[in-house]
């Protein structure tokens, strides 16, 4: 009468490499070994240590780190720009190595059989002497590199892993590639006596660097397909960006925050939503910024912290054109409700930026965030890489139950839409577009509530000017169509008189 | 029976009693006491018994035969199936050739 379901399930070793566990759900096999594999400088020995150093940090979890190719000075001293210091750790006890390392008197020769009981012999010496609950072996391409008899350390390799599992230790084995087609291990060490393989790749995209991770097999249990990006962050290390371990569950509160603008909370229905994102689309000029820096004078005067990410102008040259609108960035930033954080888009990487981006919002813990704009990032980066930094960032936004505010570029002066709208305008849960208006050789500005999740809003494309106080938002367009296309026309069969006043009048034609 | 000018260290890493530890064991001994008495002098380290001085001296297989004098030190492993190699490997071929040294000189 026992169901399947009686079985004990794989257990699952949370690794607290960031990001990881999420595309693993949950872990690495517990207990159990798994083959990292990549080809060179795709970051195996980085994830190696960071294995032991999490367990360490995170869990108490001590580690033996068995070296076949670097000497162990030699990580020690790497391992130091990332924040690990392993020579603590040994003295601690919570580390040990076992140095497998090419030695200098060492030319192995071979003389009859033999086997690597002696290796075997080390390690688990090694586990038994720190109580190491995790072990790492890198990477197996040197040892087999430098034995004749491959069949012999295939066989002697397997011995260690099947000991390590009656320890009870889980194992990371990393192993070399000679190219991304190619088979997972040089020597051809069978993936079936792992139960978990990641890959771990290093792609020139689009003239971009681009480091990803995959699952690429997982035994008897469920785990995220597919490539996820990540990057080496200094002190940090790896940090995997896992879109997929996002759950649509942010909180949706019906709060209500003001843009800044009475006018423009009138038209949304009472203001933004606090958890939302609003996208603001619009040619150059044609108020963008100004929207930004209504958005967070409004979010300062009531007392809110707003982080502003400047991605087009300097520090200086936001403080100008805000003094230009009447806003006081000095004072507000002096007051602990502002921080601006001004980059150029080409001086880091997507993975890089958004890691950054998140550490920036966790720390300063803001209210409300601002990108202006996220079109300057678009051009530094591939396609891809700019869909999951928006997805990413909109998430992270929105569990932190902050306000956001997006500008985007539009390429072209009237009308037109940009593939960074094209990207984020579902993930967005407002959009506000700003267009130019051309109405008898006259350039005017036109104001429209595109949509407005769970809310309702004013359909009519509003008339705005910008002056010394900021902009005023006036009365609808009425009788011209066109507008969104950027092709404005006035109502044909209305007198020249009837237009100019149908054109300002107020009240809704009936 | 000449006196030896050259005297040979020789350590034998074994991990227990193997037949392939047996093996090179026995291959070792007939070379020491029986080609070279006297020249050569032969430890042999269980490292079963002693994990930690096969972490010290970084064996990795096992049966680990070091030449640890005269330096430079060199090492070679297996069962020693083949004694011709050994020799020639630890470079121990001179032993044969060796003029006899003058009387005072072992040890």
């Amino acid at each position: 009468m026992k169901k399947t379901t009686d079985r004990p399930s794989l257990a699952k070793l949370p690794t607290h490499i960031p990001g990881f566990d999420l595309i693993a759900m949950g872990g690495l096999p517990k207990g159990r070994p798994t083959l990292v594999s990549g080809t060179s400088s795709t970051g195996k020995t980085v994830f190696a240590v960071q294995f032991l150093a999490a367990g360490i940090i995170e869990s108490g979890q001590n580690g033996v780190f068995v070296t076949f190719e670097e000497s162990p000075d030699d990580i020690r001293m790497n391992m130091i720009s990332l924040g690990w210091d392993i020579a603590a750790w040994e003295s601690e006890g919570k580390w040990a190595f076992v140095d497998a390392s090419p030695q200098d008197d060492d030319e192995i020769t071979a003389i009859g059989t033999f086997d690597l009981a002696a290796l075997l012999v080390r390690v688990e010496h090694a586990v038994r002497q720190i109580g190491a609950e995790r072990i790492v072996m890198d990477t197996l391409g040197s040892l087999f590199g430098r034995f004749t008899d491959r069949s012999a350390i295939r066989r002697e390799i397997l011995r260690i892993l099947r000991s390590l599992k009656t320890m009870n230790v889980t194992a990371l084995v990393t192993s070399e590639r000679r190219d991304e087609s190619g088979p997972l291990d040089r020597f051809g060490a069978e993936t079936f006596v792992f139960d978990a393989v990641i890959i771990l790749r290093n792609h020139l995209e689009d003239e971009k660097r681009r480091r990803t991770i995959e699952i690429f097999k997982y035994r008897g249990t469920t785990h995220h397909q597919g490539e996820y990006p990540f990057t080496i962050v200094p002190e940090e290390g790896i940090a995997v960006l896992s879109l997929a371990g996002m759950e649509l569950k942010q909180q949706s509160g019906d709060i209500r925050i003001t843009s800044g603008s009475q006018a423009l909370d009138d038209i949304c229905g009472g203001g933004f939503f606090r958890d939302s994102i609003v996208l603001v689309s619009g040619a150059t000029g044609t108020g963008k910024t100004l929207m930004t820096t209504e958005f967070i004078q409004g979010g300062a005067g009531n007392g809110e912290k707003c982080l502003l990410f400047a991605f087009e102008e300097s520090r200086e040259q936001l403080f100008r054109n805000a003094r230009g609108w009447g806003v006081d960035y000095e004072r507000i930033e002096a007051e602990g409700k502002l921080r601006l954080v001004c980059e150029y888009p080409e001086v880091s990487g997507m993975e890089d930026r958004l890691i950054m981006m998140k550490k920036v919002i966790g720390t300063f813990k803001p209210d409300r965030v601002a990108v202006d704009s996220l079109s300057a990032l678009e051009r530094v980066s591939s396609v891809k890489g700019f869909r999951e930094f928006v997805i990413g960032l909109t998430s992270f936004i929105k569990h932190q139950e902050t306000a956001g505010l997006f500008t985007s570029t539009t390429p072209t002066l009237m009308g037109g839409e940009s593939i960074t709208e094209a990207h984020i305008s579902t993930l967005t849960d407002s959009i506000i577009l700003l267009r130019y208006v051309e109405l008898y050789g006259e350039m005017r500005r036109g104001l429209t509530v595109l949509k407005m999740r769970g809310s309702q809003h004013a359909k009519n494309i509003f008339e705005f000017t910008i002056d010394g106080q900021g902009f005023h938002i006036g009365k609808p367009f009425h009788n011209i169509s066109g507008i969104l296309a950027g092709m404005p026309a006035a109502g044909a069969a209305l007198q020249e008189v009837d237009r100019l006043d149908a054109l300002f009048r107020s009240e809704e034609r009936p | 029976m000449d006196i030896r000018m050259n005297r040979y260290e020789l350590e034998l890493y074994i991990a227990g009693q193997t037949p392939v530890s047996r093996r090179a064991v026995a291959n070792l001994r007939k070379l020491c006491e029986r080609d070279m008495p006297d020249a050569c002098r032969m430890v042999v380290i269980d490292i079963l018994e002693r994990p930690a001085v096969a972490e010290e001296k970084k064996i990795l297989a096992t049966p680990t035969l070091i030449r640890a004098y005269p330096p430079p030190p060199c090492r070679i492993i297996g069962d020693m199936s083949d004694m011709e190699k050994v020799v020639f490997y630890l470079d121990m071929s001179a032993v044969e050739t060796m003029p006899a040294p003058r009387e005072g000189e072992k040890q």
